[in-house]
């Protein structure tokens, strides 16, 4: 089932030392990360950066999830490698589908080993974003409080669309039955409901904050502040010279690109 | 029966495939359910979900009824004939050309019955059916459920409500933590102190009431109206009988 993509996504509640650490300064290293994955094709660097992350993941032990939602990811990645593959030579068709899983893997780490309310709280404290979201939408929380929804919303959206299955499964559904064609048109009758609760779902919300006296004060205090410890210094470290290491090479040198 | 995460839902699913036994065997009249897909379990067992929400995606009631007979493959003559049976059975008739998304809850409901209900699958499993209905609508499901097991249907039904259950004195199944805990006629299973606590249920009022008048010599396992007005008829003409002696 292609859901279970979405398992590498959803944050697992551990108490490991990637959990704790500070996530601005995870975000920082997906962005390192991230950066030098779309720069450069060069495979030996792809593949350095994925098995990189290795460690991290099993340190933060969600391996097994991980390794689920990039047995999901076999078809969309074959598929980039066979477009890629007739449209071009073959190492940048291998250079593709790594960055491919790269992106995931990264992203996947981030979101497993994040909690929303980390995220919501790290995401409050940049400054460009508060301005931004007060010149938006005349609050400066607001931007936040809408990138935490959306991300809390991911493992709830997963429960809904395995009910939405499961309910049209035993309707007679048959998802993989039938050509191309009609295999997108069985989907229809999964998409309709499920966005028809997200949407019933967000006017809820709406009307549960502002009975709660959402946006509030200009300046909310938190039960947890977020504090820079050691080891998130480090990190902070490691990525900005990689980032920078990353752009200093790239505009010195020719590097082929695609 | 059971309390929030017993397993009932789990155990509702295993019926018709959705999910399969990962230890021992699970069977449908004879035919082991790891060896056949949903599809074809799903036409013997037909699973009503709890939020209509889940399934109702056609323009109209009429479609979303018809939708599972065209899975299934029926002619197109038969699959107009029973949605019209069906629309007219659960009183959804005049709403047959309606969007479902334009009904009240308990119609939206309604709907997501007859949807399964169409294809007339000889088990019906109920996944909580009476959140969120009135009394009205209750009553209306109680009948139509009894009507059903007259014509030889089994119905299961996933449920809280002791006093819906109470008043139809099926079979009980109580589930605790994912296992069965106790089985057997209404009346023995939600009169009994110990097992209602362990599925974290409420014992019905009519048990209550009669746990308590004990002490006067009536049974405790009593659960519905009818067989409480017939003690209580009973009992009251013999002290009748003894008041007329005695004066």
């Amino acid at each position: 089932m292609s859901l279970r993509v979405l398992n590498g996504f959803k944050f697992s509640s551990l108490k490991t030392p990637v959990h704790r650490l500070d996530p601005r300064a995870k975000f920082l290293l997906v962005i390192g990360i991230i950066v030098p994955s779309l720069l450069f094709t060069n495979i030996y660097l792809l593949v350095g950066l994925l098995i990189v992350q290795v460690p991290l993941l099993m340190v933060g032990r969600v391996t097994k999830r991980w390794l689920q939602s990039l047995r999901a990811g076999v078809f969309l990645s074959a598929l980039i490698f066979v477009v890629n593959f007739f449209t071009g030579p073959l190492v940048n068709a291998v250079a593709l589908t790594l960055r491919f899983l790269l992106l995931m893997t990264t992203f996947s780490f981030f979101f497993m080993t994040t909690s929303p309310d980390d995220l919501g709280l790290a995401i409050d404290k940049v400054g460009f974003i508060r301005w931004l979201s007060r010149r938006w939408l005349g609050y400066p929380n607001a931007l936040s409080f809408t990138f935490t929804t959306a991300v809390r919303l991911v493992p709830t959206m997963a429960v809904d669309a395995q009910t939405v299955v499961d309910a049209q499964r035993s309707r007679g559904l048959e998802l993989d039955k039938g050509n191309l064609l009609k295999r997108v048109r069985n989907y229809i009758p999964i998409l309709i409901p499920l966005l028809l609760i997200a949407i019933r779902r967000s006017l809820e919300l709406a009307e549960a904050l502002e009975a709660r006296g959402f946006p509030g004060k200009e300046r909310r205090t938190s039960l947890f502040e977020l504090r820079f410890k050691p080891v998130d210094y480090l990190l902070l470290g490691i990525s900005l010279g990689g980032i920078v290491l990353s752009f200093w090479v790239f505009f010195h040198y020719h590097v082929p690109t695609i | 029966m059971g309390e929030n995460g017993a397993g009932k839902t789990t155990l509702a699913k295993q019926l018709n495939g959705l999910l399969k036994p990962t230890l021992g065997r699970v069977t449908v009249d004879g035919d082991d359910t790891t060896k056949k897909s949903v599809a074809q379990l799903s036409r013997k067992v037909g699973i009503v979900f709890q939020n209509p929400d889940h399934l109702l995606f056609s323009e109209t009631v009429r479609e979303e009824v018809g939708f599972a007979l065209k899975n299934f493959g029926f002619e197109p003559g038969v699959v107009v004939k029973q949605v019209e049976r069906t629309l007219e059975a659960l009183d959804l008739a005049h709403y047959a050309d309606t969007s479902p998304f334009l009904l009240s809850g308990g119609e939206r409901k309604r709907v997501a019955l007859a949807a399964v209900l169409a294809w007339e699958p000889d088990y019906l499993i109920l996944d909580e059916p009476t959140i969120g209905q009135d009394y009205q609508q209750k009553e209306r499901l109680r009948n139509f459920i009894l009507q059903l097991n007259s014509q030889g249907k089994a119905v299961v039904m996933v449920t809280h409500d002791v006093e819906f259950v109470a008043e139809c004195n099926p079979k009980v199944v109580l589930m605790s933590k994912g296992e069965i805990v106790a089985q057997g006629q209404a009346d023995e299973v939600l009169s009994d102190d110990g097992l209602i606590e362990k599925a974290s249920l409420v014992k019905p009022q009519m048990a209550k009431l009669f746990s308590q008048l004990s002490e006067f010599g009536f049974p405790r396992d009593v659960v519905d109206v009818h067989r409480a007005k017939m003690l209580l008829g009973e009992k009251l003409s013999e002290v009748r009988v003894r008041v007329a002696q005695s004066s």
